[in-house]
């Protein structure tokens, strides 16, 4: 059994996933010769990114979602008709590019504030399905009334500014829906043991009810009974992600999931949010569970790097402001984000999730750029050796929490995580 | 002058979790695994049907209070699978059916038509309805809607999926890289609903999709549910596949549509229908009986007379005699999650009959289930089941059939190589696909947002012409 180790010596193989949106993270990539901005609504443009992705031996890739339009507000929308806006459903983007792939992850984002923990749990699982095992989920909150309205289930307060004390009562109650949402998905995931389904003909009975069990859980927000309708998937527990910027998401990251994203902007930072994911880890129980941290980082990737600065420019020029982001943003030479990345990872990062400024150009620029000097380097695989993203994390398939007998200490760490949940 | 030959419509059923599917037959699949529905949606659209058709129920059957355990159990998240199953196909149209109160429209427009999108214009939504606090035990609800009500919500849903459907008109991304305008308006999928069951306000995030909505199933047969599908419906899946009953309901509901503005071209009736196919008749016959032993098993035969009962008859001899005690009129307590037990409205009625037919045949518990629920609707060679669907369908018993094998994932490979050339050859069926979407398959215009939208997009009945693109 594999695990993670919360300092990666420099040799150490890093992981790297990229994040899909629109025509990428730039507002004004739309707007490059190399975007397709009226091809954002068909499957072949998603097909033909996770396809170069996959030719990259990426890990996996995410794909961004939300129940309104996009903006560049932080809590409301913004009226703005020069950005991308407008998006699929981002499990239903994943699925149908499921068939046409047959090693990379496929993660999309799914919003806990005003979905279904029994829905999700059976999209990720059948996901899980039609991949053959390379499902994951990045979950996500929404503090924004707007959305709110979309469903008209639930009033939330304006909120004022980012980081008022106001803004943080509301966030923290939907993180700790979210723990509780992401607890409810994994249970239900497990609420079918592997050899439930007997077919036995002799007693006429197609399973084992002995081996399908109600998850009874009850909490403020919702209680959800079981089973699921889904056997359990080919992963067992599908990938469950997050990103997270302080210490409230650290925690919902260290408590529920297998890779936070983070987004320090130097060593000392990344330094200080592993120890403290780590911390949190601990005390939630789950010390020797392995816990992914992966950097979140903006690219613009060029040969030249004053080419790449050039470009930013251009299209900051274009977007009429210069661009900002939560994560910190690269630009330069395949050969100088190698060294960052690397740089990086020995603060204890194991991957990084880049996000491509364009996608158009810095999708191919880290498949064909990044990844071969990563391989030089010996830090990046040259196939992929395993058929699930469990895999190729490093991840163990997990025994499930209801089964009569499990073993290891992944279980039993597990059900220490569940009384404390 | 003679009437002309009507065109049949074939759909194909995914084997699923009740009695008529055989899981126990050695050639029996998975029910779970994503090459089963890739097989069979391969070979509806090898055989050019309409469209594949997908069942659901949120949770786990349960008879006495345990999980039933005699039929298939589990099955994937429809828009999950079918959204997969637009990547293995190019023509077939994918029809889920999502229920309506353990949903919420934005979600679900959401859904549909990013499935619309993704399949280049082939998503179809059979909208059910459900009340019961034992589903609503896995929901953030619960079981909070009073049974009165499911119609009512239902209605309500589907016309705000529909304002949601339209609230993006086709013309508003202009992408134009030069001037740097990406939406043509702020406003672009701007929609305000108030009603009783749904306040919802805001703007939608999806592009109208190719198309502009997904084709509308209804699947009750109550009084409500006929009414339901005349006002909104594109097609209803129903279950009156004899000829005799077919006509009458088929009858019934395209009478209904001059009310709501609409013309009987404008709502298919498409029958549920099981088959057995042989070499020969005779074949077919003796392979039906067998299929029919094993779709009811001696505990299965028990197990669904408790549905009409409500009572534990676990004591009884499936070989033997109907019980001679009356059904428990009570609340229904003893089979859960399952709808098949709405059927039966006057369980004393039913109980006096299904005696007095078995008395009169002779039969067993086990054979009055199989003659009461378990006959196939097409039972024969291939030249007699492919003239028995075309005189139903030109004597207006049904505008075509949903075909519901018995095995996965393979139960259709046969009706697809032997029956439906032989429609071809009667110049009822097509040879080849002659549209892209779901709409053009079934002979349904595609609506226009803007016509909708003037009659403020709740007018379920107004159809346009195609919106030109």
């Amino acid at each position: 059994m594999s695990s993670v180790p919360s300092a990666l010596p420099s040799s150490a193989q890093l992981h790297l996933a990229v994040a899909l949106d629109g025509a990428g993270w730039h507002p004004a990539a739309w707007r490059e010769p190399v975007a397709r901005p009226r091809e954002l609504f068909t499957a072949q443009y998603w097909a033909d990114l996770v396809a170069e992705a996959e030719r990259g031996l990426l890990d996996f890739v995410t794909f961004e979602d939300g129940l309104g339009l996009q903006s560049s507000h932080f809590i409301e929308p913004d009226g703005r008709t020069d950005q991308v806006r407008g998006r699929l459903d981002a499990v239903l983007v994943a699925a149908r590019i499921a068939p046409l792939t047959s090693h990379i992850g496929l993660v999309p984002t799914v919003v806990s504030t005003h979905t279904e923990p029994f829905h999700i749990s059976k999209a990720i699982a059948t996901l899980d399905y039609v991949s053959s095992g390379r499902a994951g989920l990045r979950v996500q909150l929404t503090a924004r009334q707007n959305e709110a309205a979309h469903f008209g289930r639930r009033t939330l307060p304006r909120l004022d500014a980012y980081d008022s004390p106001a803004t943080q009562d509301v966030v923290t109650e939907l993180f700790d829906e979210t723990a509780d949402y992401v607890e409810v998905v994994r249970r239900l995931w497990d609420s079918w043991e592997d050899d439930a389904e007997i077919r036995d003909v002799a007693t006429g009975r197609f399973v084992d009810r002995d081996k399908l069990h109600y998850i009874d859980f009850e909490g403020p927000h919702f209680s959800v009974k079981g089973p699921s309708i889904t056997p359990r998937p080919p992963q067992g527990q599908p990938v469950v992600s997050a990103l997270a910027h302080q210490s409230v998401p650290y925690r919902l990251v260290a408590r529920a999931a297998d890779i936070g994203y983070v987004t320090p902007h130097d060593t000392e930072q990344a330094r200080a949010i592993v120890a403290e994911i780590r911390a949190e880890q601990a005390l939630a129980g789950r010390a020797y569970q392995p816990l992914h941290v992966f950097g979140d980082l903006v690219v613009l990737l060029d040969d030249d790097p004053a080419a790449a600065s050039a470009r930013k420019d251009r299209l900051d020029a274009l977007a009429g402001e210069a661009f900002t982001s939560d994560a910190r943003v690269f630009t330069g030479t395949p050969a100088q984000l190698a060294d960052l990345l690397q740089e990086l990872a020995s603060a204890g990062l194991s991957g990084f999730r880049l996000r491509p400024a364009v996608l158009g150009h810095d999708l191919p620029a880290i498949t064909r750029g990044l990844v071969p000097e990563l391989q030089r380097r010996g830090v990046f695989r040259r196939a992929y050796e395993a058929d699930t993203l469990r895999g190729l994390l490093g991840l163990a398939r997990p025994a499930n929490r209801y089964a009569a007998s499990t073993t290891g200490a992944a279980a039993a760490a597990d059900t220490a995580a569940n009384a404390t949940a | 002058m003679s009437k002309p030959l009507k065109q049949i419509h074939l759909a194909a059923h995914f084997p699923g979790v009740n009695n008529t599917t055989v899981w126990s037959d050695p050639e029996a699949g998975s029910h779970i695994e994503f090459s089963s529905f890739a097989h069979f949606a391969r070979t509806a659209e090898r055989a050019k049907f309409d469209f594949l058709f997908l069942a659901e129920g949120l949770r786990l059957r349960e008879q006495g209070g345990k999980i039933y355990d005699l039929d298939v159990v589990g099955r994937p998240d429809t828009f999950t699978v079918l959204t997969a199953l637009a990547a293995v196909t190019q023509h077939l149209g994918l029809t889920g059916t999502i229920n309506s109160t353990f949903n919420e429209p934005y979600e679900v427009a959401r859904q549909f038509a990013s499935l619309d999108h993704l399949s280049d214009g082939r998503a179809a939504w059979n909208v059910v309805t459900s009340w019961d606090a034992f589903t609503g035990e896995n929901f953030r609800r619960g079981g909070f809607l009073p049974q009165d009500e499911r119609y009512s919500r239902a209605k309500e849903f589907l016309a705000t999926a529909n304002e949601l459907f339209d609230s993006w008109q086709g013309d508003e991304i202009v992408a134009d890289q030069d001037t740097g305008t990406f939406l043509r308006d702020a406003k672009a999928g701007a929609f305000v609903h108030q009603g009783q069951h749904f306040d919802i306000e805001g703007q939608f995030n999806v592009p109208r999709s190719p198309q502009g909505r997904p084709v509308i199933f209804q699947a009750g047969d109550s009084e409500e549910g006929r009414e339901f599908a005349a006002a909104g419906a594109d097609a209803i899946f129903s279950r009156y596949a004899t000829l005799k009953d077919g006509q009458e309901f088929y009858t019934d509901v395209k009478g209904r549509l001059a009310r709501y503005g609409r013309t009987p071209d404008q709502l298919l009736i498409l029958p549920a229908a099981t088959f057995v196919l042989g070499d020969t008749d005779a074949e077919a016959e003796e392979l039906a009986r067998e299929v029919r032993r094993q779709q009811v098993s001696g505990a299965t035969a028990i197990k669904h007379l408790e549905f009409v009962w409500n009572r534990d008859l676990s004591a009884y001899d499936p070989e033997g005699p109907l019980p001679d005690i009356d059904p428990d009129l009570g609340e229904h307590t003893i089979a859960r999650g399952r709808a098949q037990v709405r059927m039966y409205r006057d369980p004393l009625a039913t109980a006096r009959e299904w005696r007095e037919r078995a008395s009169a045949n002779n039969w067993s518990i086990r054979d009055l289930v199989i003659e009461t629920g378990n006959r196939q609707a097409f039972v024969g060679s291939p030249a007699t089941i492919a003239a028995t669907i075309d005189d139903f369908v030109q004597a207006d018993a049904s505008d075509g059939f949903i075909l519901v094998p018995h095995i996965t994932p393979g139960g259709l490979d046969a009706f697809a190589d032997t029956v439906v050339p032989l429609l071809q050859e009667r110049g009822v069926f097509r040879t080849e696909y002659e549209g892209t979407t779901l709409r053009d398959h079934l002979g349904l215009a595609h609506p226009d947002a803007r016509t909708n939208a003037d009659a403020g997009g709740a007018d379920l009945g107004k159809r346009g012409e195609r919106v030109a693109s």
